[in-house]
């Protein structure tokens, strides 16, 4: 089977398109792994768990986020980098963006509410809570590449988290921080959503967090994106539809 | 300058730095992973703690329970302090945000696992781990707490046995730091990554911490207790949680009989199964009869895994299973307060042998552990800190580490280091896996020595400086061989069975082994003995 790995080498200012040959039927990251015992071994990639929980190994196959432990390849699938970010070596890119999303959005407990948590209650932040940073969600949101200061989905997911967490009691310090470059600046295209290797559903958080914003007194500055300069219409958001629902479970 | 530096940022890294700087102290966190890609991730099945003392359940019984289980290995005195302290540790996490499992009454729910008749393990479905580590880092983010993600500890910096601070590599430009602290905390994780392709571990769980602390002179002990999970998903070595167990899972034969009582512990439960998989027989896990609403409740992830990697259904089908190398008892010697033999050295967390474990670990013992030695690694270091006005190091240290780097730069390699690091796991799951003996101990030492020898010499075909990932991992195999001696002299002297350590020519636990093993470097060569459980 024949697999195009995207390379890149900032040493030797290379960037390519490479085609090998490899054993069908295995993971991507199970393929990576062949690539580079029979044919590179200076293949750069990260990896950890290899079951889909540390979050390291996500790439694009044919433009879609996927984490290469949990997928499979097809025929000339072409592997790439994750985007919205530089990357430092091959499949390898630059993360520390991560704790300065999470810092801006507030998103931890703040202050602890003596309170008790029924079952209802943990539920209610299970989904979000299941969140492993994977960053496929920064990567497949198209907003970044017309304001890089956007909070982006995989942060506003964790704020909520902790918004609609009961042993909260300073919810609205988190809302705030939301405000800027957060909530109102999506789109509402639902990339995110569909790339979630942990379903979760960062789209429809967003709206949750709207909601929660304006019930909290913060302004809605929906209407004011839908009209105003910028973000009008006609938004191009990247989104392949082939890529079908979900395509990290297979 | 930094007060208290810490190598490593899963659960008893991120624990440690909290408390530390809790306590007033500057802090740096320094490791080869971003924080949230640490091994901790992965615990699925839960962290114990006695919640309440009533008729089911109290403290004494999980003293005697992980007493019991460490063969009369562990140190009585560490065991009561984390057992006691249990509902104190689960009650600090749950305060900083971890959403924990609840039961109808509003309390934090519990379940059983292996080797004890109380529900005592706290879980979160089965992401336990993951919520633990991802609130951990939530808060170290809220407390500002500094990292440097992607920094690979190379050695220590020790002048008269007193630890001065660390020499690390950035993997992004390959450049040498040389990092001065007045006290360093080590939470580097676990070895069993030395069982390459028969292991549930990280990729990154490769001993580097207590290599380190090994050239550096601390003292490691117990290396010879390597734990085995019994149910891990055949021949893709990925975990299914005691958990599955503890709700009430079967084990079954080719013939759908059960063979073996599932709530034995592990060692045991896990040599029973390496016996029919050893004389070509399948076990399998049957959960079938817990229903899917109990399966999906939980445990979500693992029905996922089962789906996604072997195309099976737990509701549905037998799921095939064999043991592997899961968890290391052993590691660099802690005293209850965390320090090791090494003046302002701390170890937490899986790197180090802090007398709870002994012989074998109970489920959920570990990330119990982690936390609560994490807490008091951090306060303890912060406070020796604290009577340090001045560091002054030489700089033989790194440049010793430079030279290390620059000749494995300049090598010309002939020698295949991938494949060296398969050859080591399969040789050591054969060899020193769950039944051992001394002729194939002694053939795996052979081996070993030879390894070494041939590793010294070879270098790396890529010499690009920028995320240079064969430098990483050739520096990682050359820290697994330097595991591979202490544990098998420690498996070759201990003449004994105990707890994860079978040995088929001394079948039964002898009281002359009562007693832990110890191994250092002295002057250059090993030193190895047993030294009475305090
Ligand atoms: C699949 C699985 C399931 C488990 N389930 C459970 C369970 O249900 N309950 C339980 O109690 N235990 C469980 N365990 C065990 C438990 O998860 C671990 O023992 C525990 O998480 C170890 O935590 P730690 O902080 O010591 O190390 P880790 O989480 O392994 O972190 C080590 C850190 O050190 C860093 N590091 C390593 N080497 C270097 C270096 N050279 N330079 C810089 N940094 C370095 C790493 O990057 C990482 O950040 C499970 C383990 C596995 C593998
Ligand atoms: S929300 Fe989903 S896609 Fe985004 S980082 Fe979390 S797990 Fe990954
Ligand atoms: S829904 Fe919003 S956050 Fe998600 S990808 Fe689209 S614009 Fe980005
Ligand atoms: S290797 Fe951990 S998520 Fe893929």
């Amino acid at each position: 089977m024949n697999i195009k790995i995207k390379r890149f080498n900032s040493e030797q200012d290379i960037d390519e398109i490479v085609d090998y040959d490899i054993k069908d039927n295995k993971t991507i990251l199970e393929s990576l792994i062949e690539v580079k015992i029979k044919y590179d071994e200076s293949l750069a990639f990260r990896c950890g768990c290899r079951t889909g929980i540390c979050g390291s190994c996500s790439l694009r196959v044919n433009g879609v986020e996927k984490l290469a432990c949990k997928s499979k390849l097809n025929e000339n699938d072409l592997i790439e980098p994750i985007k919205n970010t530089k990357v430092i070596k091959d499949l390898i890119v630059d993360l520390e963006h991560e704790s300065k999303l999470l810092k801006k959005s507030n998103t931890f407990l703040n202050k602890l509410e003596e309170t008790t948590i029924s079952k209802e209650d943990e539920k209610l932040i299970d989904t979000q809570s299941n969140c492993i940073l994977c960053q496929s969600c920064f990567s497949s949101c198209p907003i970044y590449e017309v304001n890089d200061k956007f909070l982006g989905p995989y942060a506003l997911t964790r704020a909520l988290r902790y918004v609609d967490d009961k042993k909260e009691s300073h919810k609205v310090q988190t809302l705030e921080k939301i405000q800027d470059n957060g909530v109102w600046d999506c789109t509402l295209c639902g990339n995110c959503t569909m790339v979630c290797p942990q379903f979760i559903d960062p789209k429809t958080d967003i709206m949750n967090l709207r909601m929660k914003s304006v019930q909290n007194g913060f302004e809605d500055r929906s209407m004011q994106y839908m009209t105003g300069a910028g973000f009008a219409g006609g938004f191009d958001t990247g989104f392949d539809p082939t890529g079908g629902f979900n395509p990290n479970g297979f | 300058m930094i007060d208290v530096l810490i190598i490593g940022s899963g659960g008893a890294g991120l624990t440690a730095a909290l408390n530390a700087k809790k306590n007033g102290s500057e802090v740096l966190v320094v490791s080869k992973t971003y924080p949230t890609h640490s091994q901790t991730c992965q615990a699925q099945g839960g962290i114990n703690a006695v919640l309440n003392e009533t008729n089911d359940d109290n403290n004494q019984n999980y003293i005697n329970d992980t007493y019991k289980a460490s063969h009369n290995l562990g140190n009585q005195k560490n065991i009561k302090y984390l057992c006691e302290n249990s509902k104190n540790t689960l009650m600090w996490l749950d305060s900083i945000g971890v959403p924990f499992s609840r039961n109808k009454n509003y309390g934090i729910a519990q379940r059983k696992f292996g080797g004890t008749k109380a529900k005592r393990t706290c879980y979160s479905s089965d992401y336990t781990g993951l919520k633990i580590l991802h609130t951990l880092y939530d808060q170290c983010i809220k407390e500002e707490i500094e990292f440097l993600n992607e920094h690979y500890l190379l050695d220590l910096i020790v002048e008269e046995n007193c630890v001065k601070g660390t020499i690390v590599l950035n993997m992004q430009t390959s450049e040498l730091i040389q990092i001065a602290a007045k006290t360093v905390i080590l939470a580097t994780g676990g070895y069993a990554g030395l069982y390459h392709q028969f292991t549930t571990n990280s990729f990154v769980s490769t001993g580097d911490g207590i290599a380190a602390a090994f050239r550096a002179g601390a003292k490691l002990s117990n290396m010879e207790f390597i734990q085995f999970h019994p149910t891990t998903l055949e021949n893709k070595n990925i975990l299914i949680s005691e958990s599955a167990r503890g709700e009430g899972g079967y084990l079954v034969d080719k013939d759908g009989n059960r063979f073996i009582d599932e709530l034995k512990p592990r060692d045991e439960v896990a040599r029973a199964i390496f016996k029919k998989n050893h004389d070509g027989e399948k076990v399998y896990l049957d959960l079938r009869h817990l229903g899917i609403e109990k399966i999906q409740e939980a445990m979500p992830q693992e029905r996922r895994l089962v789906i996604d990697f072997l195309n099976l259904k737990m509701e549905e089908d037998l799921i095939p299973i064999n043991p592997s190398a899961h968890y290391t008892m052993g590691g660099i010697e802690t005293d209850i307060d965390a320090k090791t033999s090494i003046k302002n050295l701390y170890a937490c967390g899986e790197c180090s042998q802090s007398g709870i474990h002994g012989a074998n670990r109970l489920g959920g013992n570990s990330l119990l552990e982690i936390i609560t030695f994490g807490q008091v690694a951090g306060k303890n270091a912060s406070d020796s800190a604290k009577e340090i006005d001045d560091l002054s190091i030489s700089d033989i240290q790194y440049k010793k580490n430079e030279k290390q780097i620059e000749e494995i730069f300049e090598k010309e390699t002939n020698l295949d280091y991938l494949k060296i690091k398969k050859e080591i796991g399969k040789l050591f799951f054969v060899n020193v896996g769950l039944f051992r003996e001394e002729k194939k101990l002694i053939k795996a030492l052979d081996y070993i020595n030879k390894k070494k020898e041939e590793i010294s010499k070879i270098g790396i075909k890529n010499k690009d400086k920028i995320y240079n990932k064969n430098l990483i991992e050739l520096l990682e195999l050359k820290n697994l061989i330097t595991l591979c001696e202490p544990i098998l002299l420690c498996a070759i002297e201990r003449k004994e069975s105990r707890g994860a350590h079978y040995r088929v020519d001394f079948k039964d636990k002898s009281l002359e082994y009562e007693k832990n093993s110890v191994c250092l470097l002295k002057d250059g060569k090993i030193k190895n003995y047993f030294e009475d459980v305090l």
